[in-house]
Formats: structure tokens, sequence, C-alpha cells
């Protein structure tokens, strides 16, 4: 009997037919797809996105040029000089990142003492050309100035975990 | 209307011909005499014989240009070696083809048509206006001409045989894939779920 | 002057325009086959297709068709330029020439010709040559070994799909498309058209077609994860364009054949009132369009075959298969004609 019944399954597409039914019913499913420009899915607190460099409240800049990150650095992306400011203090005069070399891997973030170089949650800054991913300082900034409030919520969010 | 496309047919029918034996890449003869093939199904079709037409075109060009074109393909030809000799072939060449199309001639010099021939026709068919030449073909070939058509049939058959078993070889020692065995294999044969209780292990 | 003109000109002017109206929706279907392509793809994997251009996505065809105009069209150094400009007109005028015998409703034909199955059948077996040539004049690897795979497996199936139509043709005793598809009227509707009768003939001749158009799962000749896309490889822009067209061209027309075949045509399924009113060709393009649903449908569903399992399925499974149901199609029908006492 089992002879038979193999035998009938096997002329009858018995398993072709299943599969088809498979797809056919995954057909009227709704669709998993985010409508990505319009629609964006949840990103983590932790997420490692565009760096920024943040601000106290006051307005002065946290990094202190301790160069942790750039020692860090396993791709050799970030480029410091510092020198002491008129009023003493120890300030960056120049803060690279060379995005194209970045890996993300968040080292930099975990270096920093003063929560000053941080990645945010942005991570559409494509541009057209290669020059524009060459960060400087400046830029670091005014991204840190844009993204204050969403750095400054998720690191709240992780705090608990650190 | 006809005569126009009379003259095209057989004006292309007779170029590709000439093509064929005279191109210089043998990719370009194979395609050539398929083109070739395709204007004499043309004229098939311009005598109304629509069937011999198409199954000129299924086998002959559907089938067998299609190997000959992939033996073609495959073979690396080395065209200046492959010239070398024309010199020393050329009489022996010449003389054949003189004496064949002498032999052409005479035999449609002395080509009387038997003034019998009408009556002795194997079977008179209907002109073309009341039965379609599949029809008059079929009724011919299968009561006529039917041992003929499968004593043709059979020693295709022979033929087809011989060759594949001039070409099998039988080796030993490879591994093949049994394919009924793997359909008729379960997934009880080879799988069982066991139930572990966690931390005790089978 | 007036003589050619009546004799000449005027038929000619007729038959470019009835080309013209054959031609025209074909390639517009064809555009909109591959939406519908993506679409039933995502569907089946739980994605949403092209939405972006046009409402729903519909002008993506469009934009697609714009894109390759645009584009260089690169013929490769070490190609034979003739045959390799020829390949894709010559995929792509078969695809559509097939079409001058289909007959779109009752009586509605471009050609009514008394060998229309054996002109399709032939149509179809001409395709191979497009692909051997573009595979051959291309210089390449990857585009030979695709055109070589895809001419054994083209020329394999069609041995058993030619045996699949001669027990349709034993059923409706004709050649002519019109005749055949005549001869499935009946008053059971859908029960009367062949696919019941010739079950398994059906299936046969679908996964034929599957082997035939070079769709999944039979797609080896196009490969993409290992011929990289195989005989059209080294194509480009326009050139790549007439191949596309030509071999959605041929899907299209492959399903028409099925539905002719097996399905009725123009029939309606139900024959009585509301549903004769409609209009056959309305029919016909259902049934093509469910036709070419199941090709989508087989591909959203089943992974490449390997070759020898092509090759084995074909000689070794479809043509025994086929043969003897055509024996045993030949048998049912002289005993039927014997004991009814219509004779042969």
């Amino acid at each position: 009997m089992a002879f038979l019944d193999r035998g009938a399954r096997s002329l009858l597409l018995s398993e072709l037919v299943s599969g088809l039914a498979l797809t056919f019913r995954h057909m009227f499913r709704p669709a998993v797809t985010l409508n990505y420009p319009y629609e964006k899915g949840p990103i983590s607190p932790r997420f490692r996105g565009e760096h920024a460099l943040r601000r106290y409240a006051s307005g002065e800049e946290r990094c202190i040029a301790c160069k942790l990150c750039e020692a860090v650095c396993p791709a050799l992306a970030i480029t410091i000089e510092a020198e002491p400011r008129d009023d003493g203090s120890r300030r960056t005069t120049r803060y690279d990142i060379d995005m194209t070399k970045c890996i993300y891997c968040g080292f930099c973030q975990e270096a920093c003492p003063v929560d000053a170089i941080v990645e945010g949650p942005n991570f559409e800054f494509a541009t057209e050309t290669r020059e524009e991913l060459f960060y400087n300082k400046d830029k670091l900034l005014s991204n840190g100035d844009r993204w204050e409030a969403e750095i400054a919520n998720n690191l709240a969010l992780d705090a608990p975990y650190r | 209307m006809i005569a126009l496309a009379f003259w095209l047919f057989a004006t292309l029918t007779v170029a590709s011909a000439v093509m064929v034996i005279s191109a210089r890449n043998t990719v370009h003869s194979v395609l050539f005499l398929i083109f070739c093939f395709f204007n004499a199904a043309g004229l098939f079709v311009l005598l109304g014989a629509e069937f011999l037409a198409m199954i000129l075109v299924v086998v002959y060009v559907g089938a067998v240009a299609v190997l000959f074109l992939f033996v073609v393909m495959m073979l690396d030809i080395d065209f200046t070696e492959l010239r070398q000799g024309f010199l020393r072939y050329l009489p022996v060449g010449i003389v054949v083809g003189v004496v064949l199309c002498v032999e052409i001639v005479f035999v449609f010099k002395t080509w009387i048509l038997n003034p019998d021939m009408a009556t002795v026709a194997a079977a008179v068919t209907p002109p073309l206006d009341q039965i379609s030449n599949t029809q008059a073909l079929g009724s011919l070939i299968y009561t006529h001409y039917v041992y003929a058509f499968q004593a043709s049939g059979l020693i295709l058959l022979v033929a087809m045989i011989g060759a594949i078993m001039l070409t099998h070889r039988a080796r030993v020692g490879v591994r093949k894939q049994t394919i009924s065995t793997q359909v008729a294999r379960k997934r009880e044969d080879a799988v069982t779920v066991v139930k572990v209780p966690t931390g005790e292990g089978i | 002057m007036a003589n050619l003109l009546n004799n000449y000109l005027l038929p000619l002017i007729i038959i470019v325009l009835e080309i013209l109206a054959i031609v025209v929706p074909l390639l517009v279907a064809v555009a909109y086959l591959t939406y519908f392509e993506r679409k039933v793809l995502a569907a089946a994997q739980l994605r949403k297709g092209p939405n972006v251009v046009g409402p729903f996505g519909l002008l993506q065809p469009l934009a697609d068709g714009l894109k390759l105009m645009m584009k260089e069209t690169v013929i490769p150094s070490g190609a034979n330029r003739v045959v390799f400009i020829a390949a894709p007109i010559l995929t792509f005028t078969l695809s559509l020439i097939a079409w001058a015998v289909i007959p779109i409703q009752a009586g509605v034909v471009l050609a009514d010709i008394n060998v229309g199955i054996l002109y399709l059948f032939a149509i179809s077996s001409l395709g191979v040559y497009g692909i051997i040539m573009a595979g051959w004049s291309s210089n390449s690897k990857y585009a030979f070994l695709g055109a070589l795979r895809s001419a054994a497996q083209m020329v394999s199936y069609e041995v058993s799909m030619g045996f699949v139509i001669v027990t349709v043709l034993l059923c409706a005793g004709s050649l002519n498309l019109s005749a055949i598809v005549n001869s499935q009227a009946g008053s059971y509707g859908l029960l009367n058209w062949y696919w019941l009768p010739l079950l398994p003939m059906f299936v046969v001749f679908f996964i034929s077609v599957l082997a035939e158009t070079n769709r999944s799962p039979f797609d080896l000749p196009e490969g993409e994860s290992e011929l990289v896309a195989g005989f059209f490889v080294e194509y480009s822009a326009m050139t790549f364009a007439l191949f596309f067209l030509g071999e959605y061209g041929n899907m299209i027309l492959m399903s028409a054949m099925t539905s002719i075949l097996f399905l009725g045509g123009w029939l309606s399924p139900l024959p009585f009132a509301p549903f004769t009113w409609i209009p056959g060709f309305v029919w016909l393009f259902a049934k093509i369009a469910f036709v070419l649903f199941c090709f989508l449908w087989v591909r959203a569903t089943f992974p490449r075959f390997r070759y020898d399992q092509l090759m084995r399925l074909g000689w070794k499974v479809f043509l025994p298969l086929s043969l003897g149901w055509l024996v045993l199609t030949a048998g049912v029908l002289t005993a039927i004609r014997t004991w009814s006492g219509t004779g042969g």
C-alpha cells in the first residue's frame, strides 16, 4: 500500500502543489516592506550613525583634546591637533574625521571621557562627492548642535545599561 | 503578387546557397544554410504545400541545423590551414564537378515523362481547394505507402540506436543519483524528533 | 496607376494596419507583463514591488524602457558585429510574427492558415537561433555556455511539446487554430476543454513551455547566479531591450498557445447567457493572463533545476509519457469511432 501511496503522490506532483499553495497563501499576506523614505524602521538608542561633537549647555565645546579617540580609532579615521586656548584651557584646533575610512565601531564614543564625540542616530548623510565626507571640526560641531536633543535622549535611555 | 514573392524567395535561396559555399567563416556558412532552408520553405508555401514547408522549418531548421551549428561553433577551425591544399586538390575537384554536371545534363536531356504516368499514379488526390494538403499527404502515406513509410522510420530508429550504442560508454565507479529512491524517502525515515528534558541529556 | 493603387498599395496599407493592431497592444502587454511579474513576485515574497513611478508604480515599465533607450549600445571588440546585432533583432521579430495565426476571437485572425499550429511550432523552434547567435557572436565564455545550455534545452523540450500538440491535434482533427478552439466548444463549458481529458498532457505542456521560454525553474541559460546573465551578458541598451521584449513576447505567445490548445481559446467557460455576452477576446485575454500568472507563480515557488535533472526530465520522463499518451489517445479515439459506427 505504501508503494501505491508514494506512486500516486509523485504522479500527482503533491509536493509541487503544496509548495505552490504555500506561495499562493503568502500572496495575500500584508507586505512587510517599509516604504523607506516615507516610513522608517525603529532605531536603537545605541545606534551608531553619523558622528557629532557635543557642547555643554553653556555653549562651551566638550572636547578637551585628550586624543583618546584618535588613539583608539582602528581605521585611523580621526586626526586631531591641539593647542592651549587664550584662556589656558586645552582645546582642539583641528578635529577631522574621514567618514570614508570610518567603520562605525563606536570606539571613539566609548573612549571619550567627556561624552564629546558621539555617534548620533542620523544615517542619511550620503553625499554626491567624496570630499564632502571629509568632516572637519565645524561640520562635527554643527552636527552636534543639530542632533543634540536626540543624542541627549539616547544617552539618557542607554545610561542604565552602562 | 505571387510572382513577386516567388522571385524574392528564389533569388534569396540561390544567393544564400552560394554564400554557404563561399563564406569564409563556417558559422556564417551554417547561418546562410538556415536562411536557404527558410526560403525553400517559402517556396513550398507558394506551391501550396504548406505542411511540407512547416515540417521543413521544424525538422531541418529547428533541429538538424541547430546540431550543425553546435558542432561548427565548438570546432576550433584554422582557416589558413584549411586553405593550404586548395591548389593541389583543385584539379580533382574540377573533374568531379564536371562529371556531376555532365551526368545531370544527361539525366535531364534524356528524361521523358512516361505517357502512362497519369493512369498509374499511386492514388489520385482531389485538388487543393477540396482537401488540405496535410490530409492529402496523410491519406497517401498511411495507406498506399505505409510499408515504405514504416520501413524508413525503422531505418531511422536503427540509426539512432546505433549512434547511441557507438557513443555510449558505461563508466564504472561513478556515483549516480537515483532519483526514485530520493523521491521515495520520507521524513519519518530520516528524522526523529526527540523531546529532550532540560538538563538531563538523552 | 489606379490599378497599381488598388492591387498593391491598398492591400499593403490594410495589412500594415492589421499588423499594427496586433503588435502595438502586444508591446504594451509585454511592458506591463514585466510590471505584473514584479508585483506578483513581490506579493509572494511579502514585498510591495514597484510603487514609486506613477500611481501604484504603473509608469515603471515606461521608465525602464526610456532608460534602456537612452543607454549606449556597447559592442565588444571581439564580437562578430553582424551576427551580434542580428541576434536580438531575430529574437524580437520571431516573437512578433508568430501572432499572425493566433485567433483573437471567432473569425478574427490575421492569417487563418491551415497549418496554424505547425506554424507556431516552427516559429518557436526558430527561437533558439537568436540565442545561439547571441552566445557565439559575443565572444564570451559565459554567453557561449548559456547559449549551449539553452540550445540543448530548447531542442529537448520541443520533442515532448511536439507530441503533446499531436495529441491535441488528434482530438481536434485539424491543424487550424480556430478549428481547434471550435472543437472544444460544448454544453459543459470549461469541462469540455482539452485540459480535462488530456490533463497529464496539459501539465507536460505547461512545464515544457516553461523550459522552452527559459523561465524559472528552467532558467539555466541565463542563470544569473552562475552564468551572470547567460547568452545576453554582453548586450546593453536597445539590443538588450530587444532580447527582453522578445523573451516576454514569447511568454505571452506561449500562454496564448496554451489557452488555445487546452483552455478553449476565446470560448466562455460557462456556456450560458450572461457569460456568452462577453466578447471572446476578453476571455482569451483572461486565460492568457491566468497562464502568465501561473508562470510567475511557479517562478516565485521553485528553485532552479540542475542541468542533468533538466535533461532527465525532458528525455526520460516527458518523452515516454507524452508518447504513451499519444498512443493511448489515438487508441481511445479509434475505439470511440468504431463503436459509435461513424468509421475512421
